[in-house]
């Protein structure tokens, strides 16, 4: 019973450690066709244009509710205390240096990651990969470099893009809805929000960029069982990215602060 | 000449290949027959390097490529080429591209590549107008007769067909056994094919049955219906009686 049991708990802690061996060695190999084979800029542009297309009305209006919201929320707190000059100043910082990058990502991951799952673990189990191979065409090169690399580059526009709807959205209550003047709402942006806020919330989001497209490409390229493996390879890129970009945002907020 | 010694592969617990021996002459079609879930795609997908082998050789002109690194593998298997049982055509590409995607991938100008795949199209008797159509508008055998095109622009000296009638009516089926034939006539090409249609015993020139992960029987295609090997003379025939089991129904099949 005894030996079993700690069989059980070993299998298990192998089967981890190979998952994320696989996992870590998959983004190695694409960092190293990075550096040994062209890029063909045509797929490039075409992979971001195709993750910012797809995703771009969905970052907006993600970043118009939540700048909103967050605008109404900090003006019910902040005037049991008469801070509502600095309203623009916090929903300003919060958009730029969390929920910009942070919505975007897990936006982007809902629809685009998602997406390159479902593709490259399609093209898995009809065989196109291996087709691929069987022509001695780098799948690396071919399939994975330019989806990675244009998540990389996107996500920062798109992040900078939800931050601005944040911001505008949170205007839209304040001047509107709430009677602060448009001058009250930006004179805490112009004096509390520095360039070094900007550069890090972009820099998260390059990070989470990377990670969406690196769960998405590493799990369609292990899909495999058909239709329903397809659809399970999905959910779990979905699951897996989203909890990644969480758990990185706390350590790069971290990394962040101290430079 | 490619050679099979002693390979075996095992999925988990279950033994897929026991110790296949096999010698496959050049310039010749090799057929391999055996019942579904033999292993013979395994076996197909072993020698072009999509499967590691767990253990046993794969001598390509006496070299053993199971062992060597996958730089040197790549450019012995370069002139290997594998036309597959759907035709895995990339579905987000157009004919053109799909045939031609080995040389745009390697940097040539499209409009250099075009004449090269005008040319093949020509070869497995497509016409021109479905250069720019994509998979999902061409018919079973056309795909297939697409994938061949796309082995052929390697200019392979040996081709692997896994089971390139399946699905495909009578006609088509001997459309593309013809095909096969006059491809190998043509290029001189080593072909080894997988399938269980047994009217391409009358373009082969060796047979091998595969059954419970051995080679039963390698032998001339031309005497293959003479042949008094039981295991032969059961699945040529498709008899039920014989040393290869017959699949029982399930309780559920009786409904």
């Amino acid at each position: 019973m005894v030996i079993r049991f700690v069989d059980y708990i070993g299998r298990k802690v192998l089967s981890i450690c190979e998952s994320a061996g696989a996992f870590v060695l998959f983004l190695g190999t694409v960092i190293k066709t990075m550096f040994t084979k062209k890029l063909k800029l045509s797929k490039l542009v075409t992979q971001m244009a195709r993750i910012g297309s797809s995703s771009i009305s969905v970052v907006a209006l993600t970043g118009l509710s939540s700048g909103m919201a967050f605008a109404l929320q900090t003006y019910i707190g902040f005037r049991r205390v008469g801070g509502e000059h600095l309203i623009g100043a916090i929903v300003a910082l919060g958009m730029i240096r969390e929920l910009g990058p942070v919505f975007s990502g897990l936006m982007v991951t809902g629809r685009a990651g998602s997406a390159i799952t479902a593709e490259i673990g399609t093209m898995q189990i009809t065989e196109q990969v291996d087709a691929l191979r069987t022509l001695r065409i780098n799948i690396f090169q071919y399939l994975m470099v330019p989806r990675i690399l244009a998540g990389t580059i996107v996500l920062p526009l798109l992040a900078l893009f939800t931050m601005i709807c944040g911001i505008v959205g949170g205007y839209l209550v304040c001047v509107y809805a709430i009677g602060l003047s448009p001058e009250e709402y930006t004179s805490g942006i112009r004096t509390y929000v520095e360039m070094s806020d900007i550069v890090g919330g972009l820099v998260k989001s390059s990070v989470f960029g990377l990670i969406l497209t690196w769960v998405g490409t590493y799990k369609g390229y292990r899909t495999y069982g058909g239709a329903r493996g397809v659809g399970e390879a999905t959910t779990r890129s979905v699951v897996m990215a989203s909890i990644m970009i969480l758990v990185a945002n706390y350590f790069l907020t971290k990394v962040l602060e101290n430079l | 000449m490619i050679e099979l010694v002693n390979l075996k592969k095992r999925f988990g617990h279950k033994w897929v290949t026991k110790g296949v021996n096999l010698k496959i002459p050049d310039g010749k079609m090799t057929c391999v027959i055996g019942r579904s879930g033999e292993g013979k795609s395994v076996l197909l997908k072993q020698i072009i390097g999509l499967i590691e082998p767990t253990s046993g050789k794969i001598l390509v002109n006496g070299l053993d490529i199971v062992h060597m690194s996958e730089d040197e593998k790549r450019k012995h298997l370069e002139k290997f080429g594998y036309v597959f049982q759907f035709a895995a055509l990339l579905d987000s590409l157009n004919v053109f591209e799909n045939i031609g995607i080995k040389l745009l991938e390697n940097g040539h100008n499209p409009k250099d590549v075009l004449p090269v795949v005008k040319e093949k199209l020509l070869l497995v008797n497509l016409p021109e107008d479905t250069l720019y159509k994509y998979p999902s508008e061409l018919s079973g055998g056309m795909k297939k007769r697409v994938g061949l095109a796309r082995t052929l622009i390697t200019k392979p000296s040996v081709i692997l067909y896994d089971e390139p009638t399946t699905g495909l009516d009578p006609i088509t089926s001997r459309v593309i056994h013809e095909l096969m034939h006059s491809m190998q006539a043509k290029f001189g090409l080593t072909s080894v094919v997988i399938t269980h249609d047994v009217k391409v015993f009358d373009y082969a020139d060796r047979i091998a049955l595969l059954h419970d992960g051995v080679i039963r029987y390698f032998g001339d295609a031309a005497t293959i219906w003479e042949c008094d090997n039981p295991y032969v003379y059961q699945f040529i025939r498709g008899l039920p009686e014989g040393p290869i089991q017959a699949e029982k129904p399930t309780s559920r099949d009786k409904y």
